[in-house]
């Protein structure tokens, strides 16, 4: 009854080995300082991670587009409130007042 | 005088009624508590948001009767704090949130999509237990004195400051937000899997589209509010500091997280209301509605739009200009599908051969009390007006237009159109219009001089007031009463006529759509055979537009 | 009809299942089932989310507290913790797989060694945990002053180091810290009882290429816990690690 065909485990091994690269990688980036690029360098990697769990594991290159759909609408959702806050965060800027008669 | 039952074809409304039905399957309270038929459901949703409604109620009531006279004299502030509050959260929580969704939602949705059950009938029971769970919860603590936070539970008076049981009645909440999570899955997945052969997208009832939008609604917004009231309970408790500033937390970060949820959820409050006057316009005007897909959209409109004015909330709490700029903008955009609405129901009804039975009272009332309750959002949402009446009785008398003008008012004339459907039984059209007349009456007494007295300066949570302000608020005291007895009536004709009132047979409306397609009250499976849909909900063929468009034609 | 609360629809002595009555095939009852599951993940997204979302505002604010706190977490050891969960991300898979060729035996095997990586992740936790409770870093009333100042010249000066916010701030840090892990880890021990009862029912004989369901679905919930660790591993734990 399985309409989808069943995955070679050597693609799960292959997805394993690929996300312990990913940790080790994200370990060894930490090391050194990128300055603005460490956090970027970091979620790059993480977002890598999440994709290959939910692509091979998840199996979401098998499922329907309303499932791919659900998937995406709910990390965009979380993207959107993440961004929507520090919109009013990151335009919050210290005011310096004049000083009468300086 | 009663409405001569129009019944099917073969037989009489004695003989509708006799048939086994969903309400005479079984009997015991066993069968009622354990059920897993979604129609049961629904009526013990029903008879658990009414009793909430009546424990809210009566914190309204004690408010008003505090408010009669300008100086604190029926209790004392901190008393009223929390009277306030309690009527906030029952109201919100365990009313407004569930009731359209959780009663006619639950007795609806399969009905409408030609389903037998909702796709999972266990967890919907399990909603309305973890419902009463967390209602439980808040019970207690308002017998041992409830809350003071007002029902937003602004940081750090929550967490740190108030000496009431800020964590018991937080842990209802958080409790209860799973049960809407529970329905709102079972909705999305149902209409999207079980709709009936030849049940395409666009002839669904535009209450399974506003329901449908509502449940995409609760589905990203509730885990928000569950995660920040768990953090308030957290902080309450072993004082940790996310929110505190003394403890290096940010207060407004509170306030963010709160408003991103409970600003969706008036729309999880309004969606299923509009979905419901969508009904009743259409079959009470026995006219298709007008523009079905515009308002179709409109629905999934409203829903994403309303995830992204939250801010409109936080304009004097120290958000950037630039923030609430983008807010005020968004806040009048998500106005435009509202209005859509409004006009389309207004272009149905025109030209309408409408028949003024109680159920399209409520949805005529919803459609003016509404748009003012809407108009004074957009004035809201205006960065000019809005820190003027900002925590006054101008925002009160807002919310209040839309959630009892407008989601009250659809939920009653929604309970007054399908109680043939769920119960076979027809109530008195005397009482039942005499109960809108006084809720209309009343409602308006009420709050339109909140209006006023907040525009004057009259600010919200405040138990005494300068004299000055007297008047109108005796006035909207009285109006309480009169509300207050509208309310009343219709639990006592409905409980009347579920002994008493005459049979209605199987379709006392002559509505044409699927879920009158079977017998009133239904059967367990719902429908005898699997119904196959060959034309949308509001195909209504009426003699004097027929003969119109015939003659016209025979001009040519 | 008999339907057991995890397992519905019901085998007859041929092998063929019949779905649940409201369902008219068991396709069906598959299709609905597995949207239900990522529905409920969505909503997973949004509770982390939450608290994802407060972090990056107090990371923000307080970059240099953030970076001093989160170098006191113990790397080898969270990142050893990353590598063990991913590895039961892949022995949940191969149980699935088990399933859909029918191999019995192997689904157990698989799920019980999904169950025994998931508990060495808690057992670590655990050890992490009291590490912080030696060393005082549990916020609340017994947070003790926090002395470590960082070397690098880009973060704290010294005399925000001594000012007594920069300790609510490395506060806040833990605060988020022991929230988010705790509720991970909470959705963990949920998931390793799941897989019991999972396990249970497939020694049993519950599971074939002709139903295999609740295997999905619980995978889906095992793999979704897996990406947020995914992402709670760098942002708590490597935020300090090139300042030292």
């Amino acid at each position: 009854m399985a309409e989808h065909h069943v995955t070679p485990i050597r693609t799960y091994v292959y997805v394993f080995l690929a996300l312990l690269v990913g940790t080790g990688l994200t370990v060894l980036a930490a090391e050194f300082d990128f300055g603005l690029f460490n956090n970027f360098i970091a979620m790059a990697i993480a977002i890598t991670k999440a994709l290959l769990v939910l692509y091979f594991f998840m199996e979401l290159r098998q499922s329907t587009r309303m499932t791919a759909l659900t998937a995406a609408a709910g990390f965009f959702w979380l993207v959107l409130m993440i961004g929507l806050f520090l919109m009013d965060y990151g335009t919050r800027m210290a005011v310096v007042l004049p000083v009468p008669g300086k | 005088m009663d409405i001569a039952p129009v019944t099917s074809t073969a037989e009489t409304a004695e003989t509708a009624f006799e048939r086994p039905n969903y309400l005479n399957a079984a009997y015991g309270w066993k069968s009622w508590l354990l059920t897993l038929d979604h129609k049961r459901i629904a009526i013990l949703y029903l008879i658990s948001v009414t009793a909430f409604f009546a424990l809210g109620g009566i914190f309204a009531g004690l408010v008003r009767l505090e408010l009669l006279t300008p100086e604190g004299d029926l209790m004392g502030p901190d008393t009223y704090n929390r009277v306030f509050t309690m009527h906030g959260i029952i109201m919100v929580f365990f009313f407004l949130i569930p009731a359209i969704p959780a009663v006619l939602g639950n007795f609806l949705v399969p009905l409408m999509v030609g389903a037998k059950d909702l796709a999972m009938p266990r967890l919907n029971l399990a909603s309305w237990y973890v419902y009463n769970l967390g209602g439980l919860f808040t019970l207690w603590s308002i017998v041992h004195g409830g809350v003071d936070t007002g029902w937003t539970f602004y940081t750090p008076f929550s967490t740190s400051y108030s000496n009431t049981y800020v964590i018991s009645t937080a842990l209802g909440i958080f409790i209860t937000g799973f049960s809407t999570i529970f329905t709102a899955l079972n909705f999305i997945i149902t209409i999207h899997r079980m709709r009936a052969p030849g049940l395409s997208w666009f002839r669904l009832p535009l209450f399974i589209w506003s329901t449908y939008a509502t449940s995409l609604i609760i589905m990203l917004g509730t885990p928000v509010i569950a995660i920040t009231i768990l953090l308030v309970g957290l902080e309450r408790g072993f004082h940790i500091g996310i929110f505190d500033p003394k403890l290096g937390g940010d207060p407004v970060l509170f306030e963010h997280m709160f408003w991103f949820y409970s600003h969706p959820a008036v729309y999880i409050m309004i969606l299923p209301a509009m979905g419901v006057v969508s009904e009743l316009v259409g079959h009470f005007a026995r006219k298709k509605v007008f523009g079905y897909r515009v308002v179709a959209f409109a629905s999934v409109a409203i829903a994403v739009l309303g995830f992204l004015v939250w801010g409109h909330h936080l304009f004097v709490a120290g958000e950037s200009v630039y923030s609430a700029t983008v807010f005020s903008v968004l806040s009048m955009l998500v106005a435009v599908p509202s209005a859509v609405k409004v006009f389309n129901w207004t272009a149905t009804l025109y030209e309408g051969s409408i028949s003024y039975q109680t159920p399209i009272l409520y949805a005529l009332g919803f459609i003016g009390l509404f748009t003012i309750g809407g108009l004074t959002g957009v004035m809201v949402a205006t960065l000019g007006i809005d820190p003027h009446v900002h925590d006054t009785y101008f925002i009160v008398a807002h919310f209040h237009y839309v959630m009892v003008g407008g989601t009250i008012m659809a939920y009653l004339g929604g309970l007054h159109y399908w109680w043939p459907k769920m119960t076979g039984r027809l109530y008195s059209v005397f009482f039942s219009k005499l109960s809108a007349l006084l809720i209309f009456v009343g409602f308006n007494l009420t709050f339109f001089p909140q209006f006023i007295l907040g525009y004057l300066g009259m600010p919200r949570r405040y138990w005494s007031y300068p004299p000055e302000f007297q008047v109108l608020n005796v006035l909207s005291t009285a109006g309480a009463t009169v509300l207050g007895v509208g309310y009343l009536l219709p639990i006592c004709y409905f409980a009347w006529s579920l002994k008493y009132g005459a049979k209605s047979g199987n379709n006392p409306w002559g509505a044409v759509s699927l879920e009158w397609d079977t017998t009133s009250p239904p059967p367990t499976e719902n429908f005898y055979t699997t119904p196959v849909v060959t034309h949308g909900p509001y195909e209504y063929v009426r003699e004097d537009v027929h003969n119109r468009l015939t003659q016209e034609a025979n001009f040519e | 009809m008999n339907s057991t609360p995890l397992v519905a629809g019901h085998a007859h002595g041929d092998g063929h299942r019949h779905p649940a009555h409201q369902f008219e095939t068991m396709e069906q009852q598959k299709e609905t089932s597995t949207l239900g599951m990522w529905l409920f993940l969505v909503t997973e997204i949004m509770f982390f989310g939450g608290l994802f979302t407060a972090y990056v505002i107090y990371r923000n604010m307080y970059p240099a507290a953030f970076a001093a706190a989160s170098s006191t977490l113990n790397v080898p050891l969270g990142a050893a913790n990353t590598a063990v969960l991913i590895c039961s991300s892949l022995t949940m898979a191969l149980a699935i797989r088990s399933a859909q060729v029918n191999q019995r035996k192997k689904i157990v095997l698989f799920l019980l060694l999904t169950m025994v990586l998931g508990t060495a992740f808690l057992v670590v936790k655990g050890f992490e945990y009291h590490d912080k409770f030696v060393e005082s870093h549990i916020p609340g009333d017994k947070f003790k002053p926090f002395n470590f100042v960082l070397e690098n010249e880009h973060e704290a000066s010294v005399a925000y180091a001594a000012d007594p916010l920069y300790q609510r701030h490395a506060e806040i840090f833990f605060s988020l810290y022991f929230i988010m892990t705790a509720i991970h880890a909470t959705h963990m021990i949920i998931g390793i009882a799941i897989l019991a009862v999972l396990a249970f029912y497939s020694r049993r004989g519950k599971f074939d290429s002709g139903y295999y369901n609740p295997l999905e679905m619980t995978g889906l919930y095992w793999h979704f816990v897996d990406i947020v660790w995914i992402f709670l591993f760098p942002l708590l734990y490597l935020l300090g690690a090139h300042t030292k």
